[in-house]
């Protein structure tokens, strides 16, 4: 998109190259000659600077690698000890006596971040579209910045809010809605609803990047034929981005699957699987988050543990990749 | 006909109605930090070390925890910018337009920004076993660092390339070679949005709770040096909320209330660094 030329840019600008001539103006007049090798120094060290930044580079692609090979090499005495099935589908934890049955843990994370998708998603689609289609430029103005103050918020703040808050509420109001007694307010409810509102800005902001990319025309042509916005919006845009808007949710939740402190503040952290939605769950995060203190007193804990982070990464690995090949994809088709 | 008019209109109040419930949940959560923290400021939280009892409603305060989020939380960026920078420098300049090592660079930052900040705090844990170092603010900064490489430097590759070719191409042009080039015009260029993206980096390094716990440690003291174990906000937000002491819940809610104005300062500087930035591109 073309945009103004101001005075301050092309000031900006010929700053920028003054120096450059000056530099460029004063290796001439000691070197004469305009050869590669006239002024060796200036030219190794963007040899040995290039090779640093790709040494830096290199790590960086490394990075993901070695977080890999680290939690693999760590989990290896709890795979050699348990089979695989077991650690994955075995309700039975008591790492006193060796068991480590992870099924409890990872029902409760799929729950939490079930009950997190349902509230969040059909929020953050209709609050993107309006956003997209319907505010006006002032509404937006404010939008954005709120936005990612949201985003910005550190999860232990969204924890205290959710004590406060949401726990109270699902205890006193929600459970009397739908009359059940007795509940804590500490469940895989409480959790879920904490994690929504942690993903909305994610949602919201990659959802409305998506629908700004469907093309004007598009819209213009099903209007032109008589159709109403929102009938151009469910049939048109809806269609034309919906894998931009399925990527946009996978990265949404596969945040949410990971993030611990906010719900682990919240959730109630029983080992069971939960059976209803008041129920206490214990999702992985909070499982590793609650027992780094005492890992290493307890033979086979510490690699257990690490065990459950690699399952963590491994799931949010998966969608990531997925959800970033499709956005990708996206981004070349606009190209 | 009459039939799709009010669909139009239901559909446009579930829109309105979602975008209140969203923007309305950010408002509630400043409003309750506030309403419970402002009563429980006092001027002793931030000048002050938890003394004998603390955590039993006694005196003191979180000077601590905020000194170590400092130390923590600036030396994690410092470390990070040590990597990003030089990735930033070869992903723009050295490398090849359309090169595979670019491609993958690009993709795996971006699957490191959504791996969860606990698998990085136990990949820490793993490295400090490695390492035969202690739970320490060095190896609390390593970690947090890691964490926030793949945000600095996907913010600041965003920031690259929308500086104009054409200034790169001007400086070729004259002689410059890649290196005068990158640090001479192109992070000068550039250097508002740099600074912006460092900012995101350290805002999302204090409020980390995750991956300093098994790292960084909790301690009553200001760190001293690298190997001493550090406190950081989120932890004593998190730990005093835990107790069932109503004063120091209190004081978890004031912990809460200072971390806030925190993470939202650093926000305004980056919004007000973005605008004077926007003015100087093209």
């Amino acid at each position: 998109m073309p945009k103004e030329i101001n005075d301050d840019d092309i000031q900006n600008i010929t700053e920028n190259i003054d120096e450059l001539e000056i530099t460029a103006v004063s290796t001439q007049q000691s070197t004469p000659l305009v050869k590669t090798g006239s002024n060796p120094l200036r030219v190794i060290l963007d040899g040995f600077m290039g090779k640093v930044v790709k040494a830096m580079t290199i790590f960086s692609l490394l990075l993901l690698v070695l977080i890999i090979i680290g939690l693999v090499l760590k989990s290896i005495p709890v795979l050699k000890d348990n089979p695989l099935s077991t650690l994955l589908f075995s309700s039975q934890w008591s790492p006193f006596k060796g068991e480590f049955g992870f099924l409890p843990f990872i029902l409760s994370t799929v729950y939490v971040t079930l009950i997190a998708a349902v509230i969040a998603i059909p929020l953050s689609l209709f609050t993107a579209i309006y956003l997209s289609e319907y505010a006006n430029k002032r509404f937006l103005k404010y939008a954005a910045p709120m936005l990612d103050i949201l985003g910005g918020i550190p999860s232990v703040i969204y924890g205290i809010w959710g004590v406060l808050l949401i726990v109270p509420f699902v205890r006193d109001d929600f459970s009397a809605w739908l009359g059940v007694d007795s509940v804590s307010g500490y469940s895989i409810l409480s959790g879920g609803v904490v994690l929504a509102v942690m993903v909305f800005p994610v949602v919201v902001q990659i959802v409305y990047e998506v629908l700004k990319t469907v093309p004007h025309e598009l819209r213009e042509a099903t209007l032109s034929l008589g159709a109403t916005k929102w009938e151009t919006i469910k049939k048109v845009v809806i269609k034309r981005a919906s894998p931009g808007i399925i990527a946009a949710c996978i990265l949404g939740f596969s945040r949410a699957f990971g993030e611990t402190i906010a719900v682990l503040m919240v959730v109630g952290n029983v080992v069971q699987i939960p059976k209803g939605i008041f129920d206490e769950g214990y999702p992985i995060p909070a499982l590793i988050a609650n027992n780094y203190g005492e890992m290493m007193s307890i033979p086979m804990y510490d690699s257990a543990l690490m065990f459950a982070a690699l399952i963590l990464l491994v799931i949010v690995l998966v969608f990531n990749v997925y959800a970033r090949w499709v956005l990708n994809r996206i981004e070349k088709s606009i190209k | 006909m009459k039939k799709r008019k009010i669909e139009e209109l239901i559909f446009n109040i579930i829109m309105r109605v979602s975008a209140f419930i969203i923007f309305g949940s950010l408002i509630a959560i400043s409003a309750t930090i506030l309403i419970k923290g402002v009563p429980a400021m006092n001027l002793d939280m931030i000048t002050k070390t938890p003394s004998g009892g603390f955590f039993l409603g006694k005196e003191g305060g979180i000077l601590n925890a905020i000194i170590g989020s400092f130390y923590l939380s600036v030396g994690a960026t410092i470390f990070a910018l040590m990597i990003c920078i030089p990735v930033v420098i070869y992903i723009n300049v050295y490398a090849s337009e359309n090169s595979k090592i670019v491609h993958y660079t690009r993709l795996s930052l971006d699957i490191l920004y959504g791996i969860p900040s606990i698998v990085f705090g136990a990949f820490g844990f793993v490295l400090m076993l490695f390492l035969g170092m202690h739970v320490s603010l060095l190896a609390g900064m390593i970690t947090v660092g890691l964490l926030i490489i793949p945000i600095i430097a996907r913010t600041m590759d965003e920031v690259m390339r929308q500086v104009p070719v054409e200034l790169k191409e001007a400086s070729y042009s004259l002689g410059a070679t890649k290196w005068e080039t990158a640090s001479k015009v192109l992070l000068k260029q550039a250097l508002p949005g740099l600074a912006t993206a460092s900012l995101l980096g350290l805002g999302r390094a204090i409020g980390d709770a995750a991956s300093v716990m098994f790292t960084t440690g909790f301690t009553d003291n200001i760190p001293h040096s690298l190997q001493d174990p550090a406190a950081t906000l989120p932890l004593a937000i998190f730990f005093q909320l835990s107790s069932p002491i109503a004063e120091v819940r209190d004081r978890a809610y004031a912990a809460a209330l200072i971390l806030t104005v925190i993470i939202f300062a650093i926000s305004l500087i980056s919004r007000i660094l973005i605008k004077r930035f926007s003015k100087n591109t093209l």
